[in-house]
């Protein structure tokens, strides 16, 4: 019997493994939604594995808030290209024009909202009916209790109240026209599992996450990047510090941790070190309140 | 290190929320800016002490009525195991969520307030993990410090429950006192519980042997997606893809393909989208290559001759029904197994079980939510199954409503 054991990462690999195929195989037309970010890389990592030496089933679809780290873009055109897979993007500025959307106001004006805005239109632009994300249970409450298949109504909706019972390893994506499904492939997966993986694998990363010297200000405990795209006022305080990222948002609503960790290896541990959460400690947009994460998953976000 | 996958289940009040709350956070697993959340947040509700169950209740509806509606998943890491539990509601109404949870389990914690005794919902639950086969119980007889941490209300508690567990043939039950609200036996060994002679639950989450549901014995594999990448390099390269659910898969072995019945030898197995290898085994996902070109296609399942699953058109199944719209016999429904989905029709319902009394009431004229019935289940092509109680991997499935595309009802292939 101990001849056939699994690690924990090769299990946690195989479940994601299976639940690509099964987009594949249930789909006509999904797509992967891909920042440029450790998780949805980490997908592209997987899908490799799925399904190679044949094509993906799918392209890479990025909605580009305009608000990106240069980085991490950079990043999201050299992979798609590297590993000779389709990249859509779509740009919320182009739906904030055509639409004529009000943008958020205020120091870190956010466009995570509109974002959704922008997906729905391309969802339904090429006829997608399912949308493969890096979503993880791990990372929020609400999204602790999402299903690996969540249904979405025409709207994108997520009705938490009638979701689909999901039994063993059966996946069920029939759905209506119009309506799509979000598949997420490491749900079960930790922030931590994620990076071990990483090191296992050796999967090359934006140079974001690793620590570099960037001119953030202070803001309530929280480094956030001086970009364009925030209002800077007299009284901010605006200095030179080592950080790096532990998510990759938006420059506008992600903030950065102060970090010597310059590998993998360093990066592991201070994860196993760190007291704050993931999206607790680098998420200004849920700080919102208790329920914004629900909220805008109701609206049709991831 | 390996993966334990538990559900914790029990009455509405009994504190499953605040057990898993308590787990993370005796086993440091919470973060300080997710207890700075939930002291805001037990604050509003104007209570004592930090309500550790305000962790998994993640819906706004579920922190207004103060209970679970859906299974919450949670995670944690001791330097033993990964943990992720299945936190499933409590309340009548949701039990099929609380299906849902078990089914992907290998273990279950079922609490039982201290006050209370073996009640409604622990028979339920207790039915429904022997239904699907539960290797592993732990009852946990909570709220012991509402009764003094009394060693007789215990011992009546185990008395009441081994004798559930034996007429539902769960044989391998764990019985501990604890009290999830003060941390008693949750992570240390229990002061006020000196008379207690086992270790403290985390121990036991932590040593208990996984019985893995993978049975190396039967070797299963359904397809789920055919690479054929068309290139020229790769002009003939046809790749069956998907998992292996049970057994071990070598070069070279005999295979059968049901339900054709098409047979053939293993060429060739790759992981890792490319990379050779003599054997693989279940969970893992590869690609498997066959000598001869037969037909293969998504739903077909490529077995070892040496131990061939069932092929049939008729099914005895248990149903758990999960929609608000009853079961009526001869409905149609889509019925997936694995990566299969063949058109079925519910030919006739034998009887309910009393999930109170365990009692069989012969052809019940409806099946409402929440019903657990056996039927028959004719289906328009063969099925590839085994029993659920012989392999789990290959013995679930699951009903779908054709018109609205729903998830409505769980089968246990007899």
């Amino acid at each position: 019997m101990n001849n056939y054991h699994l690690d924990y990462l090769d299990e946690l690999e195989s479940e994601s493994i299976h639940i690509f195929r099964e987009v594949a195989g249930q789909f006509e037309k999904p797509a992967l939604l891909f920042s440029g970010g450790k998780d949805s890389i980490t997908l592209v990592h997987l899908a490799l594995k799925a399904f190679r030496p044949g094509k993906f089933p799918f392209p890479l679809v990025h909605i580009d808030t305009g608000h990106n780290f240069p980085e991490a873009l950079q990043f999201r055109d050299y992979l798609a290209e590297q590993i000779g897979e389709k990249l859509i993007v779509r740009h919320v500025e182009d739906t904030i024009k055509a639409k004529r959307l009000t943008e958020q106001k205020g120091k870190f004006a956010s466009r995570n909202q509109l974002q959704t805005y922008t997906l729905l239109d391309t969802i339904e632009e090429f006829g997608f009916d399912a949308c493969i994300g890096g979503a993880r249970r791990d990372e929020e409450k609400a999204r602790a209790k999402e299903r690996i298949f969540s249904v979405r109504d025409e709207f994108g909706q997520w009705d938490p109240k009638r979701q689909r019972p999901e039994l063993w390893n059966i996946y069920n994506g029939k759905i209506h026209k119009g309506e799509n499904v979000r598949a997420f492939p490491i749900s079960n997966w930790t922030e931590l599992d994620v990076w071990n993986y990483i090191r296992r694998e050796k999967i090359a990363l934006p140079s974001i996450y690793f620590s570099h010297n960037r001119e953030v200000l202070e803001y309530e405990g929280q480094y956030v990047a001086v970009s364009d795209f925030i209002r800077i006022d007299e009284t901010d305080v605006i200095v030179q510090k080592k950080v790096r990222y532990r998510t990759v948002g938006d420059m506008t609503c992600t903030a950065a941790v102060a970090s010597e960790a310059s590998t993998i290896e360093d990066i592991i541990s201070e994860i196993i070190a760190t007291k704050t959460s993931e999206r607790g400690e680098t998420r200004i947009d849920d700080k919102v309140s208790e329920a914004a994460m629900e909220d805008r998953k109701k609206n049709g976000y991831f | 290190m390996d993966i334990l996958r538990f559900i914790t289940a029990g009455s509405v009040d009994d504190g499953k929320s605040t057990l898993i709350g308590r787990l993370l956070y005796d086993s440091k697993n919470i973060m300080v800016d997710q207890l700075e959340a939930m002291e805001k947040q037990t604050k509003n509700r104007a209570e004592g002490d930090i309500d550790l169950a305000l962790l998994t209740d993640g819906l706004r509806a579920e922190r207004e009525q103060g209970i679970t509606i859906d299974v919450a998943y949670k995670y944690f890491t001791t330097p033993k195991r990964k943990f992720i539990i299945a936190d499933a509601p409590g309340h009548i109404q949701y039990t099929r969520n609380m299906v849902t949870g078990a089914s992907n389990s290998d273990l279950i914690i079922i609490l039982v307030d201290a006050r209370n005794g073996v009640a409604e919902q622990t028979r339920r639950h207790s039915i429904i993990a022997s239904l699907l086969n539960m290797p592993q119980v732990i009852v946990a007889v909570n709220k012991m410090d509402l009764v003094d941490y009394s060693q007789d209300v215990y011992n009546n508690i185990v008395i009441e429950y081994a004798k559930l567990a034996k007429a539902l043939e769960l044989n391998d039950v764990t019985y501990i006192p604890i009290s999830a609200l003060n941390g008693d036996n949750i992570v240390d060994r229990s002061a006020a519980l000196q008379w207690y002679e086992g270790d403290p639950l985390l121990h036991l989450l932590e040593n208990v042997e996984v019985q893995k549901v993978i049975n190396l014995d039967k070797a299963r594999f359904p397809v789920q997606y055919v690479i054929r990448p068309q290139t020229e390099a790769l002009h003939d390269y046809r790749g069956y893809a998907g998992k292996i659910i049970s057994g071990i898969y070598k070069k070279g072995d005999a295979i059968t393909v049901l339900p054709s019945g098409a047979t053939s030898t293993i060429k060739a197995i790759e992981i890792d989208g490319g990379k050779l290898v003599d054997e693989a085994f279940a969970p893992q996902a590869v690609v498997l290559h066959t000598e001869d070109d037969i037909d293969i296609s998504r739903g077909d399942v490529i077995v070892l001759n040496s131990d061939l699953p069932q092929t049939a058109q008729e099914l005895e199944v248990l149903i758990c029904w999960m929609d608000t719209k009853p079961l009526v016999a001869g409905n149609k429904y889509l019925l997936q197994i694995n990566s299969t989905r063949v058109r079925s029709v519910v030919k006739n319902i034998a009887f309910r079980v009393d999930v109170n009394s365990l009692q069989k009431n012969d052809s019940p004229a409806q099946v409402e939510l929440n019903d657990i019935v056996k039927a028959t289940i004719k289906t328009a092509h063969p099925v590839v199954y085994d029993s659920y109680k012989d392999l789990r991997a290959n013995g679930g499935a699951v009903l779908i409503d054709e018109t609205s595309n729903v998830t409505v009802g769980a089968c246990m292939i007899q």
